[in-house]
């Protein structure tokens, strides 16, 4: 087990560093930078302005090294101007003086994640409040999300083919079918609009940020959880309906136990095995959808954080954005194969 | 004029839809005449839910086909009329010319066009890319995901490391990524469509060898005639205005134009590509999982014992036993990639902003959504009901392959 878990930290920290690298090399590409250039310095300068802003910027220097100064591996540029001394390690413009003494190394690896060029901040400050708010809502998604998922699938499961199977079937595939931003717009469309009248929610969840509501909340929440809970609810169906024709509820059956008692004591535990990887492994998905609904509803998180940096090719925030995105997708696969072996006694045992 | 009622409104559109209604009823007369010799099509006809979900497709197919034969729209979808900015359903147009239609069905958008006709040719746009976008996917990862299941070893665990690391990235980043103007100005979606589509013609070819190499004198001209024009339509796939990639700084010569059959726009070419990219790692994962599972079987066994090639057995003994959940999947992914191309509108991504497709469409109405609904919903629900359908004709389907 130990083994297991040190090869796949081992290929989770390569493919940490693969897809950076991607990115790295993506939002380096040269029309990337003049853009940049553009966007920081003023729109009108000419091709060796872009240039020379670009080469004091250390945005000239060949793309391993600059690779190797993002990650901390190698010493960070400095540029000689004419008022001092700029560098990746330096804030600001100091004299000689104070850049011989800083410090050489600042990357990743020495907790240093750069500075954001769209929010002009410390990417970890940015990061670190994005991610609180978007914890935020994906709490909640998650808390009405799973429960609802499960309790819809074991319905469904119960007994195969019956009308209540029928009807929650359909309604967890009319759920799968609705993308993100097809649900949002007709709950907006619904809900908050002045149009039908009935304004029960906010169109807008922009005040949840600081104080959190059922008026301002309940619609970006619930527009993530649907769509993630009809893969769940009709992975947990398929798990029921297959645990329901096995010998041992087959059994209990014969011996008379109320059909009650079966779902309850004998197929519950078995059938909710599957159903947690599913749940695991839909955590990239909710990152596709949160990127969808804080746009959506103008949610200041992680997503929103990530198509502003996309938008505006912010090269340290996208990387940081990339990374704890990987480590999401990468960790809760390492959970859910854990975690699947833990629940399964009969991986467990042989 | 007067303003339409509801009444009338939907009898209008549905009398607009004629020509999708009359193939419909032909498509399922016909279908279920013959449905005992038309095999697991013609059993999609005994399931209630595959037959519902088909109708669904088969309208938005038959609404995107007619409509881009302009049978369908009232108007022109990027014309504007004066004083139809935001007009609720049902609103005359202002001084309306003989032979023009008289009415806006479902309202005007916030540039005061008709919202009935973009949503109809966003119907083309969909089933123009959606479907073509999923077959390549598919190729390639057929073509991987074989050999990765059917040798295993180190070759599997390459490929597999690649699908996961695709598969990492958020596939929101992966599109501002690829699909920004400057990305494209650099050439990097050229070079990427140029890899992804030589995935079909390494499918074809070794499709074609392996089931024929024994018999070279039947084997080569066939393999010529199919390859030459399958190498063709890829060089003008690939290539326009003669040039794979033409930028400042670098221009790669490909087909000259005069050979060049056709040209697919530059904002299309990149959706493609990327769609096909995202897509392309998961078909991978399944392929592999199913011929891990296969190559156990007894037939593969005899077709070792025989003395067949591997890619023989491969595509000739394990991909047709797999087709089953293929084809379920195939189904659900044209779905995914219908949503996938809604996303890319949405955020305003790759194709151009006037186009109709209901991505965009979305995006341009819910700015306006507390006041105006009517921009934004209709293509939700366009969309909505065709990947309602795809899930249900795919349900319907694995119910029916699972009754044999």
């Amino acid at each position: 087990m130990g083994l297991f878990i040190l090869r796949r930290s081992g290929v989770m920290i390569l493919t940490a560093l693969c897809l950076t690298f991607i990115v790295f090399f993506l939002t380096n590409l040269y029309p990337n930078l003049e853009k940049l250039a553009k966007t920081q310095g003023n729109f009108r300068m000419s091709d060796e302005a872009v240039e020379s802003w670009l080469g004091s910027h250390g945005y000239m220097q060949p793309l391993p090294v600059k690779y190797g100064q993002w990650l901390g591996v190698m010493p960070g540029w400095t540029h000689v101007g004419e008022d001092g001394v700029t560098g990746r390690c330096l804030r600001g413009t100091v004299t000689a003086e104070e850049a011989a003494q800083s410090r050489k190394l600042c990357g990743i690896l020495q907790g240093d994640w750069g500075y954001s060029t769209v929010f002009r901040d410390e990417v970890s400050g940015i990061i670190a409040t994005r991610l609180g708010l978007t914890g935020k809502l994906m709490f909640w998604v998650l808390v009405l999300m799973v429960p609802s998922a499960l309790l819809v699938g074991v319905l469904a499961g119960m007994r195969e083919g019956s009308p209540l199977d029928r009807t929650l079937s359909t309604f967890s595939i009319v759920t799968t079918a609705t993308p993100e931003y097809v649900s949002g717009v007709i709950f907006i469309a619904v809900f908050a609009s002045s149009t039908v009248g009935l304004k029960w929610f906010k169109g807008t969840a922009t005040s949840a940020m600081e104080s959190a509501n059922f008026e301002n909340f309940f619609l970006p929440v619930l527009t993530i959880a649907l769509y993630g809970m009809g893969y769940i609810a009709r992975m947990t169906r398929a798990s029921m309906t297959e645990v329901m024709t096995a010998q041992y509820i087959r059994t209990a059956r014969l011996k008379g136990v109320s059909f009650r008692n079966i779902v309850m004591k004998h197929a519950l535990r078995n059938a909710l095995i599957a159903p947690f990887t599913v749940i695991m492994l839909q955590f990239p998905w909710l990152l596709n959808g949160v990127v969808i609904v804080e746009t959506l509803f103008n949610y200041k998180g992680f997503g929103w954080t990530l198509v502003q940096a996309a938008g505006n090719n912010d090269i340290e925030l996208l990387l940081a954005v990339s990374v704890v995105s990987v480590i999401v997708v990468l960790a809760t696969q390492l959970i859910s194969d854990i975690g699947y072996v833990y629940l399964n006694p009969r991986i467990r045992i042989s | 004029m007067d303003p339409l009622t509801t009444v009338e409104i939907i009898a209008r559109v549905l009398y607009q839809f004629t020509p999708v209604w009359i193939a419909l009823i032909l498509l399922f007369a016909v279908s279920i005449a013959f449905k005992r010799r038309l095999g697991l099509y013609g059993k999609l006809f005994d399931s209630p839910i595959g037959m519902i979900g088909f109708a669904l497709v088969m309208f938005w197919v038959f609404t995107g086909i007619f409509g881009a034969l302009d049978l369908i729209i009232t108007h022109d979808p990027l014309g504007q009329a004066s004083g139809m900015k935001n007009k609720v359903p049902g609103t005359p147009l202002r001084g309306a010319e003989a032979g023009e239609y008289a009415w806006y069905l479902l309202g005007g958008d916030n540039l005061a066009r008709d919202v009935f006709s973009r949503m109809v040719k966003g119907a083309w746009v969909v089933v123009q890319i959606a479907p073509m976008a999923t077959v390549f996917a598919f190729m390639v990862g057929i073509t991987l995901g074989l050999p990765a299941g059917y040798y295993g070893g180190r070759l599997d665990t390459f490929l597999s490391f690649l699908a996961n690391l695709i598969l990492a990235f958020p596939v929101i980043l992966l599109f501002y990524l690829l699909v920004t103007p400057e990305i494209v100005n650099t050439g990097v979606p050229n070079y990427m469509a140029a890899v992804l589509f030589a995935f079909p013609i390494a499918f074809i070819a070794v499709l074609l060898n392996s089931r024929y190499h024994t018999r070279p004198k039947f084997r080569t001209p066939l393999m010529i005639g199919v390859l030459g024009v399958a190498i063709w339509l890829y060089l003008s796939l690939i290539s326009s205005d003669g040039y794979l990639v033409d930028s400042a700084t670098i221009s790669i010569p490909a087909l000259p134009r005069m050979l060049d059959l056709f040209d697919i726009p530059g904002g299309i070419l990149v959706v493609f590509v990327s769609v096909v990219f995202v897509n392309s790692p998961t078909v991978f994962r399944i392929v592999r999982g199913l011929a891990m599972d296969i190559k156990t079987r007894d037939y593969v066994a005899a077709a070792q014992t025989r003395g067949e090639g591997p890619w023989y057995i491969m595509l000739w003994e394990i991909l047709p036993n797999a087709r089953g959940p293929l084809i379920v999947d195939f189904c659900l992914r044209i779905g995914y990639t219908t949503i996938l191309l809604g996303t890319l509108g949405f955020f305003g991504l790759g194709l151009p902003p006037e186009s109709p497709d209901w991505g965009s469409t979305i995006n341009e109405g819910r700015k306006l959504l507390s006041i105006y609904l009517h921009p934004a919903l209709p293509p939700a629900l366009a969309l909505l009901s065709m990947v309602l359908g795809l899930n249900l004709l795919a349900d319907g389907l694995r119910e029916e392959s699972l009754k044999d």
